[in-house]
């Protein structure tokens, strides 16, 4: 930085001054073109020959503050299942990115049954697990079968699971092998060079896929709405049927956003971080 | 003899890194490993902390075979240090926890004794005001010298060095072989891969000439530097000659 007492020569002011002019230009053209296409979206929409009966049948101000409370309990459970889920889903992905990393002949066993789990898992859709979870294990009749919200949670755990395990897979691959052999080197055992030096470094690089899994599992949570619980989807479902109008979902779909806003924040306040310590270089 | 190493074979494949390389190094001593890339001095130091495995011949720690399958090889490198090229220091550690990780985890030493060894090094070298700093915040000379530090701390046997100052800046280098110099004098054995011949003069008391994965001649620095025997060595130094590094 200059000091305040330093002198800039004419052809330095005249830059100056030029970037000035170009900077103020810039932000009055992006207002401009702003307004512009916001006109042209609300006049594309407003004039749609349909619109007067769309605007009725989805966004009645009545009915959505008269479902409001009942869908807000509902989304209460929505964050409660979306809280529990994602730490089991990180915590079991997780393991399961560890094991796969086992050696020896004696966890062929258990590096296979992981990898056979994360193989399937990513491939079979979630309504499906769900379906199977929430609907067939009751179905065995056993003693102390859980509720169906908790069928519902550990289906959407170990789907979510799989896909988080091959983002810390991932992260346990991009450290590099000198790492390790600076580790071993020390005298420090498989395990202890894993937990001290190789998954600290992992978790940190991939932190922000992980977290942008989390908003994914976040609205996903809704599909426990499939087996029955009333969550906020449900919520607004009910609210559909009695009403005959499509409010409460566009309720739903608002407060889900609402929910995600600060998780998407976190991922890219935590990613532009990651990105600078990078570029800062190790 | 601290190290000895008897016949030792490394291929990679088809490729053969060492050739029946036969070398010993007496307690005290510091021995100099010389040669062009390729020649083996590098895969040596792997072999001998074990993060290499040998395809033939033995090395022995203090005596003992230490290439025997049966040794617990986390038991072997705990009184090896080995010091990298590159630094390898933890990057999500400070300089202190790089330090003390070893200590604390691997000799079981209290967190506070352990610090207060690492900060005891740490003021001799110079980087004490440096212990809370990540190793990214670093110069290259200042983290090869935590690199060292961070091998010491264990109190080993011996203390392999890697090609470490071929990383550094040039005026940063100093400060490194000032650091290896002090250890010399106080009796640290030590095998280092190096570059810099006039480094191997001053602190090794031989300096070995690696060439196609053996020792082709080996001897004091004065001699093997100076006057050397092998028509190989010869060529050797009067590249390194041309390119103005002896």
């Amino acid at each position: 930085m200059s000091s305040p007492l330093y002198q800039h020569s004419a052809i330095q002011r005249d830059r100056i001054s030029f970037r000035r002019r170009k900077a103020v230009r810039s932000v009055l053209l992006a207002a401009l073109s702003t307004a512009i296409v916001g006109t042209l979206l609300g006049v594309l929409v407003t004039g749609a020959p349909g619109w007067d009966r769309v605007r009725q049948s989805f966004f009645d101000p009545r009915i959505a503050r008269e479902w409001l409370p009942e869908i807000l309990e509902g989304l209460w459970l929505n964050v409660r299942m979306l809280v529990f889920c994602a730490l089991a889903a990180l915590a079991l992905g997780l393991l399961i990115a560890v094991l796969r990393t086992l050696r020896g002949p004696v966890f062929f066993p258990v590096r296979a049954l992981a990898t056979l789990y994360t193989y399937s898992f990513r491939g079979l859709p979630l309504i499906i697990v769900i379906y199977l979870m929430a609907f067939g294990i009751p179905g065995l009749r056993l003693q102390g079968t859980p509720s169906v919200t908790v069928l519902g949670g550990a289906a959407i755990v170990i789907t979510y699971g799989a896909y988080l395990a091959e983002v810390f897979r991932a992260g346990i691959e991009s450290v590099h092998p000198s790492q390790i052999a600076a580790a071993r080197s020390l005298g420090l055992s498989y395990r202890q060079s894993m937990r001290f030096v190789v998954l600290p470094q992992a978790v940190r690089r991939v932190a922000p896929p992980l977290l942008n899994d989390t908003v994914a599992l976040q609205k996903d949570v809704g599909l426990i709405s499939l087996a029955g619980p009333i969550d906020a989807i449900r919520a607004a479902q009910i609210g559909v049927a009695q009403t005959a109008n499509f409010t409460p979902y566009v309720v739903a779909g608002v407060l889900f956003v609402l929910l995600a806003l600060p998780l998407i924040g976190i991922t890219d306040w935590v990613t532009l971080r990651a990105a600078r310590r990078q570029n800062a270089g190790t | 003899m601290v190290l000895s190493c008897t016949d030792v074979r490394k291929t990679f494949g088809a490729n053969v890194v060492l050739d029946g390389l036969t070398l010993d190094v007496g307690e005290h001593e510091v021995v100099a490993l010389i040669g062009a890339s390729g020649s083996g001095k590098s895969t040596l130091l792997r072999c001998v902390n074990l993060l290499a495995e040998i395809d033939d011949g033995v090395i022995r720690l203090d005596g003992a075979d230490i290439t025997d399958p049966r040794v617990d090889a986390d038991s072997v490198r705990q009184k090896i240090g080995l010091v990298f090229q590159s630094y390898n220091l933890f990057p999500h550690m400070t300089v202190l926890d790089n330090i003390t990780l070893a200590p604390v985890r691997v000799h079981k030493r209290s967190a506070a004794a352990a610090r207060e060894q690492a900060m005891e090094w740490l003021n001799r070298v110079g980087l004490a005001d440096k212990s809370g700093s990540y190793p990214d915040k670093l110069s290259g000379g200042q983290q090869q010298r935590v690199a060292i530090v961070r091998a010491l701390v264990n109190s080993p046997r011996l203390l392999l060095l890697d090609e470490v100052t071929s990383a550094l800046d040039p005026e940063l280098v100093g400060e490194v072989l000032t650091m290896i110099r002090d250890l010399k004098g106080e009796g640290m054995t030590m095998v280092l891969a190096t570059h810099e011949m006039g480094f191997a003069r001053q602190v090794a008391d031989r300096v070995a000439f690696l060439d196609k994965g053996r020792v082709l001649e080996q001897g004091p620095p004065e001699q093997v530097l100076g006057d050397p025997v092998e028509a190989r060595t010869r060529q050797f130094l009067a590249r390194i000659i041309e390119a103005g590094r002896l």
